[in-house]
């Protein structure tokens, strides 16, 4: 009897095929030569009956997965009379190789082209004749159900049957030897140099994985860890940050002032309270940034991000975000840019769109400098690490509120699969050098960004001359009182307006420019703030400098990733809106109620 | 016939089915092209053991192990990949 075998690649209709040319009475047979069953069926064409075999779906005949070789492996032991290849005509051009392969082996073919009609909807159109002439061999299009060019190939099929094929059982055996050469080889390293166990023993991963990603504790120790993380950064941190600060404030007192002495009074002015005070202002949180990046690389080294995808994937799949989503927002904790990027892993547009809308409200380590040293100013050392982990959540909830409410207008249905790794412990050396190229992107954004900054402010706080410095009569005093009816409202003065000003450049100018605007730097600015704002103001201010655009990269990167200037507008105006009402809900609210 | 292949035929059980700690044989995928790769690269074939290890409260994704490899994926995706219980 002679024997056809059906080969194509995974999804291209080879079974719907199969069973409408056996009227499905199939039957699962073993074969000589490969372990696993294949489904095949008898029927009559012309005056003979045939076999016909579907071969398992395979994307390289020379590939080495298991579908791969069962199908090598069959064609050496049992050489079809006949390969019918189906291809999906909507992707004939990476297609196309699967056929080439078995042109070389020089068998017999007749080739389907499927789903022609879905190929002529995406305006894909294919001369059969013309590519039938090329490749030497029958080929016909079939429309999805089979409705046209089916009694053609059936005709087609008889035809190529009835002439025999001398030699090439022969020849095809030995092109296909080449693979099982290899095949053998592998097997026989794997045989004697890998051991893999059937059932693996409980790994260290389980027994950790049993209790972190426990059904009901599972998400209360991720939040506590993350509490935990946060505290121990401002616990640490904060000293150093002191030290820092004093250090840079002695070598001033010691060394600079005296060396300034000789210089006119607005030049020393500039350099030392505009950009002396800014710069170290910022660089007393160089600390914070360090620490708070060693930490961040120990928790995304350690494998545990992709264990918050898994607990958190329900949640946000609720808002029409999936699990890599979270670990996304986990990640612009550092910085939104990087995150802004790693959204290229989704494939779907509206899934990234959503997801780029929502990343820029994580609280970034630029704005956790500012609320680090405005909480240490306002709140009482014991309040203060809570009044920073409440902006945390601040920071969740908001991105929870815009993914709620733009889901429908990004709509997805993205799958969510994800490999989970083993957890590692992270070494010092990954976690320090992680830790350094992060300080040193932070010193690029420094030396870019802050002194120019700071430059800025202070000569929109001391012209012009005839004016006192950061008084009314200024340019920033006027900027200020220009934009007073928008943020007084919201509990913002002028000095912070202009502060929220630069903060639109970059979020590390914020701190930096109170310190040229105050005239002062480390805690004597703090002391100045405590004294002019109550906590309701300041946390206004916070909540604003949450919300609102992130900086300047952070914009010029929606764009570049979105490719649409709309959709970047609508992202930066949503921010500065909302970052508005929140803080105008929180200013009143808290007011009215006698705070 | 063997009991894998009547339960190829007969079964509509999938992965989506199984509990924590159930060990079972895949059988066939039927998602659409660009999943199927996806999955196929991380391991998933028809005639592979899979184990489901465990779920996500509040019905989130699976935690499934084939061969060596833990994989994360979510109900309506196992739900494509048909399984016969070992």
């Amino acid at each position: 009897m002679k024997r056809i075998a059906l080969l194509g690649m995974p999804n291209t209709g080879k079974s719907t095929l199969f069973n409408r040319m056996t009227g499905g009475a199939a039957r699962v047979g073993n074969w000589p030569g490969i372990t696993v069953e294949l489904l095949s069926g008898r029927i009559l064409l012309g005056s003979d009956m045939v076999e016909i075999i579907d071969l398992p779906g395979i994307y390289d005949l020379h590939g080495f997965s298991d579908d791969e070789q069962v199908v090598r492996h069959f064609m050496h032991d049992n050489v079809p009379d006949l390969a019918l290849v189906i291809l999906n005509a909507t992707q004939i051009e990476r297609q196309m190789s699967l056929l080439l392969q078995l042109k070389q082996l020089n068998m017999n073919i007749v080739v389907l082209l499927n789903m022609a009609d879905e190929a002529k909807k995406y305006g894909i159109s294919i001369d059969s004749r013309k590519m039938s002439e090329m490749l030497g061999m029958p080929i016909f299009l079939l429309s999805g159900k089979y409705g046209t060019g089916y009694p053609d190939a059936l005709q087609a099929i008889t035809k190529a049957l009835r002439y025999p094929t001398p030699g090439m059982a022969e020849q095809l055996r030995s092109q296909l030897e080449q693979d099982e050469h290899i095949e053998s080889e592998m097997a026989r390293v794997l045989k004697h140099a890998v051991q893999v166990p059937a059932q693996l023993p409980e790994s260290l991963t389980d027994k950790l994985d049993r209790v972190m990603l426990h059904p009901w504790l599972g998400l209360p120790i991720f939040f506590g860890i993350m509490y935990l993380l946060f505290q121990g950064i401002f616990f640490l941190g904060q000293p150093l940050q002191g030290w820092v600060s004093d250090a840079l404030g002695w070598l001033r007192v010691t060394a600079l002032d005296p060396a300034c002495a000789g210089l006119p009074a607005w030049l020393s002015g500039l350099l030392l309270d505009g950009i002396y005070n800014g710069v170290a202002t910022v660089a007393a949180f160089v600390p914070i940034i360090i620490l708070f990046f060693l930490f961040m690389a120990m928790v995304e080294d350690s494998g545990y991000l992709s264990r918050a995808a898994f607990l958190m994937d329900a949640l946000m799949a609720k808002m029409g975000l999936d699990g890599r989503g979270f670990v996304m927002l986990l990640m612009g904790f550092g910085c939104n840019v990087p995150a802004l990027m790693g959204t290229r892993v989704m494939r779907s547009r509206s899934l990234r769109l959503l997801t780029m809308l929502v990343i820029p409200f994580s609280l970034c380590s630029a704005r956790l400098q500012v609320f680090v040293f405005i909480t240490a100013a306002i709140f009482s050392p014991h309040a203060a690490p809570l009044a920073l982990f409440s902006l945390y959540l601040f920071s969740f909830a908001i991105a929870i509120l815009t993914a709620l409410l733009f889901k429908n207008k990004f709509r997805n249905n993205e799958p969510f699969v994800l490999e989970l790794p083993p957890y590692r412990f992270p070494t010092l050396r990954q976690m320090l050098l992680r830790g350094w190229l992060e300080v040193k992107h932070f010193l690029n954004r420094a030396t870019q960004f802050i002194i120019a900054g700071v430059i800025l402010v202070w000569l929109l706080t001391h012209l012009p001359a005839s004016a006192a410095p950061a008084s009314a009569g200024t340019l920033a005093g006027m900027i200020g009182s220009a934009l007073h009816p928008i943020f007084a409202p919201i509990g913002i003065n002028e000095q912070l307006t202009i502060a929220l000003i630069f903060g639109f450049v970059a979020k590390e100018i914020v701190i930096g420019s109170l310190a040229v605007i105050y005239g002062s730097s480390g805690e004597a600015l703090g002391s100045a703030l405590g004294q002019q704002l109550d906590w309701v103001q300041a946390y206004s201010f916070m909540l604003f400098t949450l919300i609102y655009t992130p900086c300047l990269s952070a914009i010029a990167t929606l764009r570049s990733e979105s490719k649409d200037l709309r959709y970047t507008l609508l992202t930066v105006m949503w921010s500065l809106g909302l970052a508005w009402a929140v803080s105008f809900i929180f200013y009143q609210g808290a007011r009215a109620l006698g705070y | 016939m063997r009991a894998i292949e009547i339960c190829s035929i007969m079964s509509s059980l999938t992965l989506s089915d199984l509990h924590p700690g159930d060990t079972a044989t895949i059988v066939a995928i039927h998602a659409e092209e660009a999943l199927h790769q996806r999955l196929l690269a991380l391991g998933f074939r028809s005639g592979k053991q899979i184990e489901l290890i465990r779920t996500a409260s509040f019905s989130g994704p699976l935690q499934v192990r084939i061969g060596t490899t833990d994989i994360l994926l979510r109900r309506n995706e196992a739900a494509k990949i048909k399984v016969c219980r070992a």
